[in-house]
């Protein structure tokens, strides 16, 4: 045993080993730090690297990149406010409020550490666990399964707002979005209207940057600000290691929780930010800064999302399952170089097993490191003046979108969705509570049907199943004593809402209707495909038809009523914008897309945007479109791909990249 | 008119530098292609990461090698709609100068077999370039009293549950063949590979499973020794004039053909076998192959044949193969159009046969555009 652990740490410690982990994790430096790109993109990116490469380099390489994204994703998160990559959602909702006060740079350090220290757990917990892991991992039975997700499902309750049928329809909102596309019992297709596009459903990566990276961008433009609003960056490097430091078991707590979301295959790694920021709110006594810029709300999923990565290893590497889709990439580049995953990584294989382990934990040190060392230059972004630094967004998203599928229904759909995500945001309808239910739809639906056909009914009373519930029991609880809302001002503003009582209504009943959309779809389908979305629906309408009472019945101070547009920080300012002008913005590019392709679309977009909207002048205007033509071409020649193309391309063949 | 006419002399000059290079002259077949400076792009309908693009990145950098003129080859990943949204480009797009090919999979196949509204391409306006078998072994659980593959008997009238990716999936090769075999089989659906279906196995949710061949050793084997899994049969493999013969890999092992014979006392025919057959051969011994797109000249194919061939003897291909192909061989020529019209030929009863089974048994309907 010594022997394996000596020679793995020995193998570790090459000069090689070290250049090459380097090498993997500037690249995912690089690619974290652009939106929507995260380790799926980079791992592709060094695939073709890999021959002839040793085994140690090259899992040196590899583990390096995947370690050290959801670090660096954290800069769009915070600074611009656009989810990183999925294991960053919850890092946006503290962490750009902070942005917003000019603490960008405490934010980041916070994080930053945050993300090292998880990492480094995870390695720990790693390095124990990895020998009994098979069969505590083989426990998880679809049973088991199906409680965890509802376990995550009862963060809602903590993420609700401050309505609760709000929330609660809001989830089902998500729920219902999650099923579009096959049905796991019988593989019919729900909810696809004749769509090519929703036969697999709507990507997660539009969701996120709709509901999160649209709202946000189109509220700026309004604005006409710099991000930061003041002028002082804050100086508070030393501030946000003191953050964490004040919340080390927090942290310690959600890297462990990280750790264990990741290793259990199924899960998949996309609500263990929420869980973990639904358990900081959930264990503190002050809730109020929630959502607001709280430092906790950045610790709790930095220290969990890299211990996950660490957990995801092990599924990977015993049973040759990849829990997520960098993972997958993952064991196609260990195959790659010869090594096959199974029971002989904790036999005779071990030395490798824990060389990955320990290059985990490296690379995150070398890449906490050196985002750092960035974090105060690169935070400067949120002083630039919006109108300037909103083209690059918009491109960033749109190219962070058509990842997805490659296909201009990709930016379609996020437009589409970039505007419910706008009008929940105005009405105070939670986005994280529709994001949790879109993420653990199709887990809550598979692991459900799976249990019932295993075990029939009796699943309930298997002991795993009644202890994750009552855990859930618990975690709803807390959740209901300590909710947060991330609405923005709330309680001591003395106008109310209730003023646009009527279009708050309109919005509800425009929900209702999506639920009676859903209802009418269902019936269409046998009944093992149509008992998910029906019940979700009822559930849907139930809260939804309470929530409209509130509305159309309640007293002025009712916590149903909100609109961001009354109550608001930017009301009373000068210089408002059009409401809609963000989504209108988009929808041109879009527009153009469609009939000049997304490269062309892209340039006319830069020049008109600068010129009109920035008015900058035509040198500047010309410099930042160069730049931004550049560095998307330079993208994707990397990358390989075709940005989307429309009707121009359809009717002449043109050379890449405006084909 | 022009066209065909050229067409047709490309193809005769091809077809006789083909046989010039078969009978051993030594020249390169076609050596007037040459894709020197050129970007190839494989199409890969897939994600990044799993069997079809880890074989591509496999093969791509070779590829190039032995290609003539050495060109980049790049893998494109297309994914969406099950694979079927990226065989649609390469069939709407993609021109007949070698410089776009496609990777396909069995899971690009059975959308066409079974007429999913999706697909809108053809495979036989397609020209092969390579294939590359697969095979699998299915096994079972010690506790349905079974110990060794003749005890397959044991296994009739028996309650059986497999862990299935879907109805329409590859899974859709055990849904037929079980079925053929008069197994009384639930199948529960939704599992997201078959390393998850391994999983429920392994946790005692189900009891009969099937792992492809380079799975079946590293993961399955261990639980064999163990005494905690019971293999049955090989799906089998194809020879030369595409009969099932034992899989070469488990040369002990008896193929489909013979369990069902065990099972049964007869050798397996009729209509329902042919069905099977069908998707079987799609499914495994022609699971992955290699298209260039309709109208290809002759000689492009053959440079893209004799590339494939001499990567064969590459130290790379050496060393990593067992990995990435498992224990079978990449085949051209002769052998890969064997399997690519086994593979891809079904008559209008056949299936009209399997659609309504699957509708009527599992409520599957694949779509309605």
């Amino acid at each position: 045993m010594m022997d394996t652990l000596l020679s793995a740490l020995a193998n570790l410690l090459t000069l090689q080993h070290m250049a090459y982990m380097l090498l993997g994790v500037s690249v995912g430096l690089v690619i974290g730090v652009i939106p929507g790109l995260g380790g799926i993109a980079g791992l592709s990116l060094l695939m073709p690297f890999l021959y002839g490469m040793d085994e140690v380099s090259a899992l040196g390489m590899l583990i390096g990149l995947v370690a050290v994204i959801p670090t660096s994703d954290t800069f769009s998160s915070v600074l611009m406010g656009i989810p990183g990559s999925s294991a960053s959602q919850a890092t946006v909702l503290d962490g750009f409020p902070m942005a917003k006060k000019g603490q960008a740079a405490r934010a980041l350090s916070a994080a930053f550490v945050s993300s090292l220290f998880g990492g480094i757990v995870g390695a720990v917990i790693l390095t124990g666990f990895v020998l009994i892991a098979r069969p505590l991992i083989l426990m998880f039975g679809s049973a088991e399964l199906f409680m965890l997700a509802l376990f995550g499902l009862s963060m809602v309750a903590v993420l609700a707002g401050r309505s609760l049928p709000k929330g609660l329809a809001a989830c089902a909102v998500g729920l219902l979005i999650g099923s579009i596309g096959g049905a796991p019992a019988t593989g019919e297709f729900r909810m696809i209207f004749g769509t090519e596009y929703l036969y697999d459903g709507i990507p997660l990566v539009i969701i996120g940057l709709g509901l999160f990276a649209v709202p946000e961008i189109s509220d700026l433009l309004r604005k006409n600000s710099t991000i930061a609003e003041g002028n002082s960056l804050g100086s508070g490097w030393l501030l946000g290691i003191r953050d964490w430091w004040n919340n080390l078991f927090l942290s310690i707590r959600c890297s462990s929780l990280g750790c264990m979301i990741g290793a259990i295959p199924g899960l998949g790694g996309s609500v263990v930010d929420w869980i973990s920021y639904g358990h900081a709110v959930q264990t503190a006594k002050d809730t109020s800064q929630f959502g607001k810029g709280d430092p906790r709300g950045i610790v709790a999923p930095e220290s969990s999302n890299n211990a996950m990565q660490g957990g995801a290893l092990l599924p990977t590497m015993l049973f040759g399952i990849p829990g997520s889709g960098s993972m997958a990439v993952f064991l196609g580049g260990m195959v790659l170089i010869g090594i096959e995953p199974g029971p002989s990584m904790v036999g005779p294989d071990l030395d490798i097993t824990y060389s990955i382990i320990w290059s985990l934990a490296l690379a995150n040190i070398m890449g906490a490191g050196i985002c750092m060392g960035l974090a105060r230059p690169i935070s400067g972004l949120t002083a630039i003046p919006f109108p300037y630094l909103a083209p690059f967004m918009i491109a960033l998203i749109c190219f962070a979108a058509f990842q997805a599928t490659r296909d201009l229904s990709d930016l379609v759909a996020l437009l589409v969705i970039g505007m419910v995500g706008i009008l929940m945001k105005r009405f105070g309808w939670p986005r994280p509570a529709l994001l949790i239910g879109y993420v653990l739809a199709p887990q809550a639906e598979t692991f459900f049907y799976q249990a019932l056909q295993f075990d029939g009914w009796g699943f309930v009373i298997r002991p795993g199943v009644l202890i994750i519930g009552a855990m859930t029991l618990v975690s709803v609880y807390f959740g209901l004593k300590n909710r947060v809302d991330d609405t923005g001002p709330t309680g001591e503003a003395v106008v109310t809402s209730h003023a646009s009582r009527n279009i708050q209504i309109g919005f509800a009943v425009a929900m209702m209707a999506f639920f009676g959309l859903a209802l009418w779809d269902a019936t269409s389908h046998s009944f093992l495909g149509a008992v998910f979305p029906i019940g979700v629906t009822v559930v849907g309408v139930v809260f939804g038809g309470i929530l409209l009472l509130h509305l159309m019945r309640g007293h002025k101070d009712h916590p149903a009523f909100f609109d961001y547009e009354i109550v608001g920080d930017h009301v009373g300012n000068e210089g408002n914008g059009w409401f809609w002008s963000g989504p209108a913005w988009i929808a041109g590019l879009v527009v153009t897309t469609a009939l000049v392709g997304f490269y062309i679309a892209m340039i006319g977009f830069f020049l008109t945007f600068l010129r009109l909207r920035a008015n900058a002048s035509w040198p500047r205007t010309l410099l930042l479109t160069a730049c931004a033509a550049g560095f998307i071409l330079g993208l994707a020649y990397m990358l390989n791909l075709n940005f989307p193309s429309g009707w121009l391309q359809s009717a002449y063949d043109l050379p890449w990249p405006f084909r | 008119m022009t066209g065909l006419f050229t067409t047709t002399r490309r193809g005769a000059i091809g077809l006789a530098l083909g046989a010039a290079a078969a009978i051993g002259l030594g020249t390169p077949a076609a050596a007037e292609v040459s894709f020197e400076g050129k970007t190839i792009e494989w199409i890969i309908p897939f994600s990044p990461g799993g069997g079809s693009d880890t074989w591509a990145r496999f093969n791509a950098p070779l590829l190039g090698k032995y290609l003539p003129g050495s060109p980049t080859v790049v893998v494109v990943n297309e994914p969406g709609g099950g694979s079927t949204k990226g065989a649609n480009l390469f069939a709407a797009r993609a021109k007949p100068d070698g410089l776009t090919i496609l990777g396909t999979s069995g899971s690009t196949q059975f959308p066409y077999l079974l007429g999913d509204p999706r697909v809108r391409y053809d495979y036989s306006e397609w020209k092969v370039a390579m294939a590359a078998p697969t095979g699998g072994v299915v096994y079972t659980s010690p506790s349905t009293g079974v110990t060794a593959p003749e005890d397959i008997g044991k296994l009739a009238g028996q309650k059986l549950v497999y862990a299935s990716q879907g109805a329409t999936s590859l899974d859709l090769v055990p849904l037929l063949g079980f079925k053929l075999m008069g197994l009384d089989v639930q199948h529960v659906f939704g599992f997201k590979g078959r390393g998850d279906g391994r999983l429920s196995f392994e946790r005692g949710e189900t009891n009969i499973d099937y792992q492809t061949s380079s799975a079946y050793i590293k993961n399955v084997q261990p639980l064999v020794d163990n005494g905690t899994a019971v293999p049955l049969f090989s799906w089998g493999a194809l020879d030369e004039n595409g009969n099932l013969v034992r899989d070469p890999t488990f040369p002990d092992l008896p193929s489909f053909a013979e369990a069902y014979e065990t099972l049964t006392g007869k050798a397996p025919e009729g209509p329902e076998y042919d069905a099977y057959f069908a998707f079987f051969t799609a499914g495994f011994p022609a699971q992955k192959m290699v298209f260039l797109p309709k109208d290809t000249p002759q000689e492009i194919v053959d440079a893209y044949q004799a590339a494939f061939e001499a990567m064969k003897a590459d130290p790379d291909y050496q060393a990593n193969k067992e990995a990435v192909l498992g224990t079978y061989e990449q085949v051209t020529g002769k052998a890969a159009d064997t399997l690519f019209q086994r593979g891809t030929i079904i008559s209008p009863e056949l299936r009209k046969q399997v659609v309504d089974m699957l509708a009527a048994d599992y409520g599957v309907k694949l779509g309605d555009d």
